[in-house]
């Protein structure tokens, strides 16, 4: 214990702030080990009630302190299928790390950092053996949509001996994890191995097909033979602050931003023909407090910004991002206006944004949320010269589904209604997980969720009937 | 990969392929578009379907070249392929009986119209079509619209076919003449489009136009083909392409369309010195 806690190798702040290499190096070895060794072996871990999918920390970190990684990465592996990627973006400190006893009088185990050092162990090595699959059940299941929702509920459902089909309509796989984190947090390369691994395991991956539009759920079930359907669509609709000024030339959303130039490696115009905002030497505005905004604004430092600001309307300590992420940012130099709100974006004659209206903020009473809530200083409003901005404020349910498959009930606000334990929804022989049902969420908890909705739709297609009661 | 199985220039510079989509030719319906991607560097562009064929499984797509995708799709010959073609997307034109029908198309817009033209038709809409072009090199598809058409005005504005002038002054001619127009669809460049509602406007005649902004997916997830119409922000991806004319900000639309200018600009020069690195 009296180890202090092994700090993860980083690229250097000034270098990384012109690339999009990754962040963080990894572990080393001895420092995975030593890290392992701070670990207490708890008779009851808390650790892994924090996590949202049960990771066993207790024995794979066991399992690193003998040296065994690959058995180590197998035993994560148990109950999380994308080691590589959640190591990397869990949000640690409010989960298995926030949980860990060590935090109590010191700092608690890495276990993020010890994740990713065995998955990336595992996927160096070249040893992943592709795990057995049932014989073929003869049931067909089609999975919409490829984030961690779906790629987990594919991997799952196709060892289970199941025919499955993964929809997308992007023309790559991954979902945010390929289009919205950015590559110097999550190497696309990681995400391209895993599902490289579940092609192998005979998952069936169309891309450029939307669910609604291309071909309708009922025709995947009437026409096509599949058996059930799991929908996991993410939370794709972005949200504007809906203040004047915000369709001028150069205000992006995020999302439009990070697909521009993850997606489309816009950051490599002219080699890629996708053209994103020249922002060189100019001074740009993210809008936001969560991750989202952090890649937004970390993304267009690497393009070239001059300032990079922040602006967040509640303290930094209600940020919603990953620490790190906030910890990281600062180092590059990015600079956070918190308490502050932008009121209105102003224009040149030609329509290119020339600055942000803000207002000061100061935190009132707790809201619904249990944050304080923010309400503007009179006569606190400032100009800030911006030549480039992107709002940053999370997203809602994309109603493509919804609305072509009407037995399919939503919540108020567009979501899907599904049973929390069955991910059934109200439509027979479909099944709904990940931010479609929750909203935006974590990596994690999509993954989680695709992982219980495979069960659970495995459980539909041996029973054959639709007949528990539903939450829907 | 998506197989082109025939390609054939109509106008210099506007190309007309037939595509291998099962899925699209089978669901398409008038007035949706595809978005491709030609090649792994290449970007995502939106091409309205000018017609299907559903027991072939093809798509026909009609492409003016523009810029650099446009014109590197338009090197392209039947046997070569595209390799993202996603769709149908955007949603499919209304289509009533109105009564008297006017559909205008300028330039390549003559192709986008073209299909909602032949649905209107067989709605049993008397259509009269307007078809305008800068001169007469570049009218495309005449046969193709007088046969869908009961009638057919062209204009071209150096008078070098049909009548010298502006789609518009047909309109207006057609408007005033007294007859009754029951329903206006134009399509083609943003100030047409703003010149035909702004004639249509006092008479409350029902003007829809289709509107070009740049997009990314396609499906809802970007905001960056946001338009503005007197409800509100609308994206054109998803809400349209077709919206009611007389509420579209047409000035944010072109100014919106000029966003990336510059680098359009460049990826065309970089690409017309060396269009071997792209085929
Ligand atoms: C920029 C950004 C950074 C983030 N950072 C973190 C982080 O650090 N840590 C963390 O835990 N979480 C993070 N999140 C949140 C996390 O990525 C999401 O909660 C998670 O990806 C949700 O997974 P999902 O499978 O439900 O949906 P998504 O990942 O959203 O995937 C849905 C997929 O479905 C496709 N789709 C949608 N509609 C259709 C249709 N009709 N037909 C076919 N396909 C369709 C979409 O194109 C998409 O590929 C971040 C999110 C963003 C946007
Ligand atoms: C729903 C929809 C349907 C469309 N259908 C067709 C079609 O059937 N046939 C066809 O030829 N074109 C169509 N377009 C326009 C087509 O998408 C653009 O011409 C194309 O994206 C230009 O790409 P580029 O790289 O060749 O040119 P760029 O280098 O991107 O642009 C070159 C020039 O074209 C202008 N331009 C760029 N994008 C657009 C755009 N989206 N609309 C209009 N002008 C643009 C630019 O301002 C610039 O002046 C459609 C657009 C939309 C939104
Ligand atoms: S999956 Fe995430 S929360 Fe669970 S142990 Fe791993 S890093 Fe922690
Ligand atoms: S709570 Fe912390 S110290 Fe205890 S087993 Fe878990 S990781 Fe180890
Ligand atoms: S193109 Fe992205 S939302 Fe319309």
């Amino acid at each position: 214990v009296k180890i202090p806690r092994q700090h993860m190798p980083e690229q250097d702040a000034g270098l990384r702030r012109s690339n999009f290499e990754e962040v963080n190096q990894g572990l080393t070895v001895l420092g995975a080990t030593t890290e392992a060794l701070r670990c207490l072996q708890c008779a009851s871990p808390k650790c892994m009630a924090g996590c949202p999918v049960g990771v066993k920390v207790k024995d794979f970190v066991e399992l690193i302190v003998e040296g065994d990684y690959l058995r180590a990465a197998a035993k994560i592996r148990e109950d999380n299928i994308l080691p590589a990627i959640t190591g990397r973006v869990c949000p640690q400190e409010t989960q298995c790390e926030g949980c860990c006893i060590l935090g109590n009088k010191f700092e608690p185990l890495g276990i993020g950092y010890l994740e990713r050092f065995v998955a990336d162990y595992e996927r160096q090595s070249g040893q992943l053996g592709l795990p057995d699959r049932a014989p073929p059940t003869g049931k067909k299941v089609a999975i919409v949509g490829s984030g961690p929702a779906g790629l987990s509920a594919a991997g799952d459902l196709v060892r289970m001996g199941h025919a499955v089909t993964v929809f997308e309509a992007l023309h790559e796989i991954g979902g945010v994890l390929i289009y919205g984190i950015p590559e110097f947090r999550l190497p696309k390369e990681i995400v391209r191995r895993e599902v490289d691994v579940m092609r192998a395991m005979g998952v069936d991956f169309q891309t450029n097909v939307v669910i609604g539009k291309t071909v309708t759920i009922d025709e995947l079930m009437a026409d096509e033979g599949y058996d059930a359907v799991l929908v996991a669509t993410g939370a794709g609709l972005p949200k504007f602050l809906g203040v004047p000024g915000e369709h001028l030339n150069g205000v992006y959303s995020a999302n439009e931003f990070l697909t521009r130039v993850n997606l489309m490696r816009a950051n490599e115009f002219p080699e890629y023909d996708e053209p994103v905002f020249d922002v060189r030497g100019r001074d740009i505005a993210v809008v936001g407090g969560g991750n989202t905004a952090m890649d937004a604004v970390r993304t267009a430092a690497r393009l070239g910004a001059k300032t990079s600001y922040l602006i967040y309307r509640r303290s930094e300590a209600e940020m919603p991002a990953r620490a790190e992420e906030a910890k990281h940012a600062k180092e590059e130099g990015i600079t956070f206006l918190c308490l502050t709100n932008p009121v209105a974006f102003l224009g040149e004659e030609d329509g290119f944004v020339r600055s942000v209206r803000c207002m000061k903020m100061e935190l009132g009473e707790p809201d619904a949320s249990g944050r304080r809530s923010p309400r503007p200083i009179p006569d606190s409003e400032f100009e800030l010269p911006i030549q480039m901005a992107i709002i940053a404020l999370g997203t809602e349910a994309n109603p493509l589904v919804q609305s072509t498959t009407p037995d399919l009930k939503t919540t108020r606000k567009g979501y899907i209604a599904a049973d929390p334990e069955t991910l059934r929804t109200s439509k027979k022989g479909v099944f709904a997980g990940g931010d479609i049902v929750t909203g935006g969420a974590t990596v994690i908890l999509a993954m989680g969720a695709g992982r219980k909705a495979a069960a659970s739709i495995a459980d539909y297609l041996n029973a054959g009937t639709w007949d528990q009661p539903q939450g829907a | 990969m998506f197989l082109i199985v025939a390609a054939r220039f109509l106008a210099p510079d506007v190309k007309r392929f037939t595509i291998e989509a099962p899925r699209v030719a089978k669901k398409r319906k008038a007035g949706q578009f595809v978005i491709l991607r030609l090649h792994a560097h290449g970007e995502r562009i939106p091409l309205t379907i000018a017609d299907s064929d559903p027991d072939a499984g093809t798509i026909t797509i009609i492409v003016q070249g523009v810029g650099k995708t446009t014109k590197l799709l338009n090197m392209l010959e039947a046997g070569d392929a595209v390799l993202d073609l996603v769709g149908p997307l955007g949603r499919p034109s209304e289509i009533e009986r109105f009564g008297t029908a006017v559909v205008i198309g300028g330039g390549v817009g003559a192709a986008i119209a073209y299909p909602t033209a032949k649905a209107l038709r067989e709605a049993g809409n008397h259509v009269i079509a307007i078809v305008g072009a800068r001169s007469r090199e570049l009218v495309i598809l005449e046969d193709e619209i007088r046969a869908i058409s009961d009638e057919l005005l062209i204009t071209t504005d150096d008078g070098t076919y049909g009548t010298m002038g502006f789609v518009t002054d047909q309109l207006r001619g057609i408007i005033e003449s007294g007859r009754r127009v029951d329903y206006v669809l134009a399509i083609g460049p943003p100030r047409m489009m703003q010149a035909v509602a702004e004639a249509t406007r006092a008479r409350g005649i029902r003007t829809v136009v289709s509107l070009n902004s740049l997009m990314v997916d396609g499906t809802g997830m970007c905001g960056g083909c946001r338009i503005l119409t007197t409800g509100g922000a609308r994206f054109a991806c998803v809400d349209g392409p077709e919206f009611d004319a007389h509420g579209v900000d047409f000035d944010l639309l072109v100014q919106r369309n000029r966003k990336y200018a510059r680098q359009e600009a460049e990826s065309l020069r970089r690409f017309l010195e060396h269009p071997e690195r792209d085929l």
